[in-house]
């Protein structure tokens, strides 16, 4: 458990949140994709083990940008 | 769909699959069997059955194809074939031959690897195939091959084996027992095809078999036609040569053998075609003599057309060249205007325009052809409709002339005015190639102005760049409108201009705006020669500022505020005011006119637009070098003088950085220094006699910096940005400092000491490459040996990190130049895969901010 918390709170993990299957659909239709085409992320990465992500979940990442300050990125979950 | 795109039939490529041409294969596609020697008859036509055959393909005008009946040009030719009377070993395959021999069984033609075992080797090729990829795959083939070489005994029908060895450059010998090629055929058709996969030869592209040649191929005549001289003689290509003494040596052969002559005249024929044949694919093979024309001259047959730099592959198809095109050395001209470049007159008149003749511009074009080629401005060709083009002689003039009329196209020389393109390699970004103005000039070397040499990175020591004219009006336009120097004035790599004075333009204006006065005609002067004409507006006083005449470059209603980098902060010139188009306060230097530095470039581009900025800071660059060419600029070695007691103080500096050092080097050997975090001993020393070493330097540069002349000019270049800085006016008046190799100091050369005129295991200053003198004062022996160190050391460096990084550009530019940014602001490569949802994650065009920046207060200044 400890283990867990400390990589979660590292200043470098950035925030990883699962994407409602409804807000899922909103980003889908907003950006006119397939799962396939969002940047992708392992279902094995240790920055969402605690979220028990499936293969097609959407993963929400919020985090700092030298541009805009704070960014939203999105990826899909696969599993390779 | 157009009509023409509905005639085509699309496919898709699947797969490609490399393999060898069967003797089937090659009688399959030939159009002609070859027979005779003969090319032409007495009538000239060509022979039939002959290496000129029309079945080939035609290269006369007037003669048609008799294989597809199309005219020269239409038909692209077809292949012929040659029966050879004894099979001939291909010298591309003669390793391959070789290994396949060596590792199979003279009787049964199974590999020599035992049966059970094969399979397992074909295991491990798919694996390392599959992991590692094909190259590694052809690595564990070649060790398989390698590791058979030695087998004895046939693990199939227990068969001796003997050694097989290849006397360069055909021929094969088992057991000093020359082998024929009819021999080594037959063995390898014994080769089943299960066995040649652990070759990694796929059988259904590949029979081993096929590597001696029992058929050639005849190349069409179209790939290698003949010249007529201008005797009426006929000059045939290289090739058609080769394979006439082919064919004729063949015939021979033939012959030979139906009329059963001895076994040596037929072997002594069959070794000469297999010499041509070999020469007919190599005539580069080391241990033949090139087969020669009469002259002496090695013919160029097949490999040398393809291969080396002359070759069809680097030649013709990765070099291309182009027409209408010049290059030359360049040279500065500040009194070009900044998008213009100037060309040489030889120049100007070698690059033609192409101009289309009508009602009404015909008089004009008269002009040109009257003039001639050799006359500027002339013209070199007139392309009539019907598209032919006549050259412009004195003969053909007049009548040129006559005949000229709407609808002719005149190629004129370059003139003033004209849009070319100028360009400079690498052409690492967009500004590398640029459209500017042609200005024709004497002289031999393509001219810009100089403050375009950033975004080109180019300099004058021996630098030469490429000029290009656009021929058609669309491609004139798009270069106009799209890369002309005024549309690239922005970087969109920091939204900031990437054009602005440099060198003298900003010492001049340094000087300018500093506390330079000038009586009323010299101002009037100075502005004339910069090209203001109109003084209507002019102070009627009878002495002006700088200031004064500077803020007459700028526009009436410009505001700006800004900071001035070559003055302390509580001076009143270190905020730059202007005020409604007047300079109230402020200098002028690099951080308002520079390179990509200061908003002042970028808001009079924001305000006025490209046209108006190119203007503005063409003046602002004149001004700064009439400037300097009026008042006078130079720098003398007495700038560099240590004034007072000034180098008594750099001495003392010095001398105590030497104690202090010699102090941690007893507290080091007595063991009583403090070592540093995650540091040995002597880690601790060096770092710490490093530390006050640079101090030392620090501190007598700061000694130079506030001892010298303000005033002079080497301090006025250094404060204002346009050249040098602090640290090379400290090298050369007071003290070069450590001299660092790899991130340390010098510690290289002999046994435990630097140089041989240094005690072992010194660790003082002097020994270690600390350099007390300055370039002025000159450099010891030892202390100018330890500079030509580290200047080896950074040399190299910079010779090997160049093209190292450029590689890298390179990839990082070939890996990212499909991506584009969509209308919804998301970033996506060229199957529409998201690369970042919102381009740079604030969507903002980089070229349209400032300095990355949108200032958001100034939009809503200038609503209210």
């Amino acid at each position: 458990m400890a283990a867990k918390k400390d990589k979660l709170t590292h200043i470098l993990v950035p925030v990883h949140l699962k994407l409602s299957d409804k807000d899922k659909k909103a980003l889908m239709e907003k950006y006119n994709v397939d799962i396939k085409e969002l940047p992708k992320i392992s279902i094995k990465d240790p920055a969402i083990s605690h979220l028990d992500a499936k293969e097609r979940d959407v993963i929400k990442i919020i985090r700092k940008s030298s541009t805009a300050g704070e960014t939203v990125f999105y990826r899909g979950v696969i599993n390779e | 769909m157009t009509l023409e795109e509905s005639e085509h039939t699309y496919k898709k490529i699947g797969k490609i699959t490399f393999g060898m041409m069967s003797p089937k294969f090659i009688k399959k596609m030939a159009s002609a069997k070859v027979v005779t020697p003969e090319l032409y008859d007495k009538e000239g036509y060509p022979v039939d059955g002959g290496l000129m055959d029309v079945r080939l393909g035609v290269i006369d005008p007037g003669l048609k194809c008799k294989t597809c009946g199309s005219k020269l040009k239409e038909c692209i030719g077809h292949f012929g074939f040659i029966e050879l009377a004894r099979s001939i070993v291909h010298i591309k395959f003669i390793k391959e031959i070789l290994d396949l021999l060596r590792c199979t069984c003279k009787d049964c033609g199974r590999i020599l690897i035992p049966k059970d075992k094969i399979n397992k080797h074909l295991d491990t090729l798919e694996l390392v195939g599959a992991e590692l990829g094909l190259s590694n795959r052809r690595k564990k083939v070649s060790e398989i091959i390698a590791s058979l070489k030695t087998i004895t005994k046939c693990p199939h029908c227990k068969e001796k084996q003997f050694k097989v060895r290849l006397e360069k450059p055909t021929t094969l010998l088992e057991d000093e027992k020359r082998l024929s090629p009819i021999e080594i055929r037959t063995r390898l058709e014994r080769i089943p095809d299960d066995d040649l996969e652990v070759f990694g030869m796929n059988p259904k592209a590949v029979r081993p078999e096929w590597m001696i040649l029992t058929v050639l191929p005849i190349p069409p005549v179209t790939m290698r036609p003949s010249i007529t001289l201008e005797s009426g003689e006929r000059s045939e290509d290289d090739l058609t040569h080769k394979l006439g003494d082919i064919v004729r040596i063949n015939q021979r052969l033939f012959e030979n053998i139906n009329a059963g002559a001895p076994e040596i005249i037929i072997e002594d024929l069959w070794d000469l075609l297999q010499y041509h044949v070999t020469t007919f694919f190599d005539n580069e093979v080391a241990q033949l003599p090139p087969a020669r024309h009469r002259s002496g001259e090695p013919l160029k047959t097949l490999t040398a057309r393809i291969k080396s730099k002359e070759g069809r592959i680097r030649h013709n198809l990765a070099g291309k060249r182009t027409n209408f095109s010049a290059r030359t050395v360049i040279s500065p001209d500040p009194k070009l205007n900044i998008n213009e470049v100037g060309v040489p007159m030889v120049i100007a008149m070698k690059l033609t325009v192409p101009e289309r003749v009508t009602e009404w511009n015909i008089k004009f074009l008269k002009k040109f052809v009257e003039k001639g080629a050799e006359e500027y401005p002339g013209a070199n060709y007139i392309i009539r409709p019907d598209g032919k083009r006549k050259k412009i002689t004195d003969e053909t003039k007049e009548q040129l002339l006559e005949e000229l009329q709407p609808g002719f196209i005149v190629e004129r020389h370059l003139c003033n005015g004209d849009i070319s393109l100028f360009n400079r390699q690498p052409s690492l970004h967009r500004m590398s190639m640029m459209c500017h103005r042609v200005r024709v000039l004497p002289g031999l070397t393509l001219r810009l102005n100089p403050a375009v040499c950033a975004p080109y990175n180019a300099d004058f020591d021996g630098d030469e760049m490429n000029l290009h004219i656009p021929q058609t009006e669309e491609a004139r336009a798009e270069a106009e409108v799209l890369m002309e120097v005024q549309t690239q004035l922005i970087s969109p790599r920091y939204g900031l201009s990437i054009i602005g004075c440099n060198q003298d333009a900003i010492s001049g204006n340094y000087l300018l705006t500093k506390e330079m006065k000038l009586p009323r005609n010299e101002a009037v002067d100075l502005l004339a020669s910069v090209g203001i004409s109109d003084f209507s507006g002019f102070s009627a006083k009878a002495e002006l500022t700088g200031k004064e005449i500077f803020s007459l470059m700028l526009p009436d209603d410009f505001d700006f505020d800004g900071i001035s980098r070559s003055v302390h902060s509580d001076d009143p010139d270190h905020i730059v005011k202007i005020r409604k188009g007047k300079l109230l306060s402020g200098i002028m230097d690099k951080s308002n006119l520079g390179e990509g530095s200061g908003l002042l470039l970028r808001n009079i581009h924001k305000q006025y637009g490209k046209d108006e900025m190119v203007e503005i800071l063409g003046k602002i660059y004149r001004l700064g070098n009439e400037v300097l060419l009026k008042y006078g600029f130079t720098t003398k070695l007495s700038d560099t003088d240590l004034v007072g007691d000034a180098e008594g103080k750099v001495k003392l500096i010095i001398d105590a950085a030497y104690q202090d050092v010699d102090r941690m080097i007893e507290e080091f050997h007595a063991g009583t220094l403090e070592p540093l975090p995650g540091r040995s001993f002597a880690e601790t020393l060096e770092l710490r006699i490093l530390e006050r070493l640079n101090k030392a330097r620090n501190d007598s540069g700061q000694v130079v910096a506030d001892t010298t002349d303000q005033t002079s000019n080497t301090m006025a270049m250094i404060k204002s940005g346009a050249r040098g800085n602090l640290i090379n006016l400290a090298q050369i008046a007071a003290c070069v400092g450590q001299q660092a190799l790899r991130g340390g100091r010098i510690d290289k050369g002999f046994e435990d000491r630097t140089l041989s005129c240094f005690r072992k295991n010194d660790l003082g200053p002097d020994a270690h490459g600390f350099i007390k003198n300055g370039f002025k004062s000159g450099l010891k022996p030892h202390e100018m040996f330890f500079m030509a160190m580290t200047g080896r050391d950074s040399l190299m460096d910079t010779a090997l990190r160049t093209p190292k990084s450029g590689y890298l550009y390179r990839r990082l530019a070939n890996a990212l130049q499909d991506l584009k940014v969509e209308y919804d602001f998301t970033v996506r490569d060229a199957s529409g895969k998201i690369v970042q949802f919102n381009y740079g994650e604030d969507g903002l065009d980089v070229s349209r901010t400032e300095g990355g920046k949108i200032n958001v207060k100034q939009i809503i200044n200038s609503v209210k």
